[in-house]
């Protein structure tokens, strides 16, 4: 048994071919283990989501997040690709599928791979954590505070998406939702809405929506950052993953 | 949430940027999450010389109310310019 992991910046294959960028962050020791692919938030692929990625390969898990914008803006800064990709409208949802797709592959192709593989994802990535969950076949999937699964969206909202709940009966894995109070987006209602959908299609879920916690509570690098809520997700977390994602 | 909301300019003018000064031809300004201001979100104007690609680009992202007074001085030294002025 070694600790010892390795975090580097690669290249990989989409479902559709394309070859585009991501982080992978996995570990060293040899015995089988399950991957995570973490799906980063609007503000990109930065240095805040890298480091969770290296988080999970800290616990034992091989993770890796792809370069959601690397079709646009290759080889940009990050805040940079984000503001490109921002004016254009976001991610298609198609895009993202293929993507997810490609990062299960690379996963489930290392040798140290127990061949299981979740999702998570933070803000606009809460949402298409679900939306992989409910495309690809997958073993967990977490949702951290995603907006429009459920819901409304905004009168000539200028992203091209939908929102994703009546796709619900699509859901390939058991899913953990973690959301904040105080957030308007998801609102309880939202959330509420997603729960009832989850319980009609006969879904293993688990939710935990805490209490003085808005959007982000998760980012120590923001004013949002609220480190109870924190601290209680990253558990919910690795207990989640150790149950759907061991051998 | 992140809004998306955005309202793109044609601008005519010159930003300096990381690696000097450009001339930018469009602007893009959104009410939306930063990357650097310690606010939830924040107005932000991206001023943009599109031909350099995404570096060609120099961001400011401003708390509501400081950009509400940004604006209110922008017009007030607009309205206080002599006439003639090119």
């Amino acid at each position: 048994m070694t600790d010892a992991l390795i975090a580097e910046t690669i290249t990989i294959t989409a479902g559709n071919g394309d070859t585009i960028e991501a982080y992978s962050a996995r570990s060293l020791d040899g015995s089988p283990r399950g991957g995570v692919v973490v799906i980063h938030h609007l503000p990109g692929y930065d240095d805040s989501t890298k480091e969770i990625a290296r988080r999970f390969a800290y616990h034992g898990y091989n993770a890796i997040m792809p370069n959601l914008y690397w079709r646009q803006a290759p080889g940009a800064s990050p805040d940079d690709a984000a503001a490109t990709v921002r004016a254009q409208g976001g991610v298609l949802d198609e895009q993202l599928v293929t993507d997810v797709d490609g990062c299960i592959t690379y996963l489930k192709g290392l040798p140290n791979s127990n061949g299981k593989v979740g999702t998570i994802g933070y803000c606009s990535g809460g949402r298409q954590s679900f939306l992989a969950a409910v495309s690809l076949p997958l073993d967990a999937a977490v949702d951290c505070y995603g907006a429009f699964v459920t819901g409304t969206l905004p009168e000539n909202f200028p992203l091209k998406v939908t929102t994703l709940v009546d796709r619900t009966r699509d859901l390939s894995c058991p899913l953990l939702g973690l959301f904040g109070e105080e957030d308007a987006h998801p609102s309880l209602a939202e959330v509420a809405e997603l729960e009832e959908a989850l319980k009609a299609a006969g879904k293993t879920y688990e939710f935990h929506v805490y209490r003085n916690a808005g959007h982000a509570f998760f980012s120590v690098n923001r004013p949002a950052y609220r480190v109870e809520a924190a601290n209680d997700g990253w558990e919910r977390i690795f207990a989640f993953y150790g149950k759907y994602l061991s051998a | 949430m992140c809004t998306y909301i955005t309202e793109k300019v044609a601008i005519s003018g010159s930003a300096k940027g990381a690696s000097g000064w450009m001339s930018v031809s469009d602007s893009s300004v959104y009410l939306d999450h930063p990357v650097h201001a310690p606010f939830g979100h924040t107005l932000n104007i991206d001023f943009l010389a599109p031909e350099r690609g995404p570096s060609g680009r120099v961001a400011v992202e401003l708390s509501q109310e400081s950009a509400r007074a940004l604006v209110k001085a922008i017009q007030t030294v607009l309205g206080a310019a002599p006439p003639g002025l090119d």
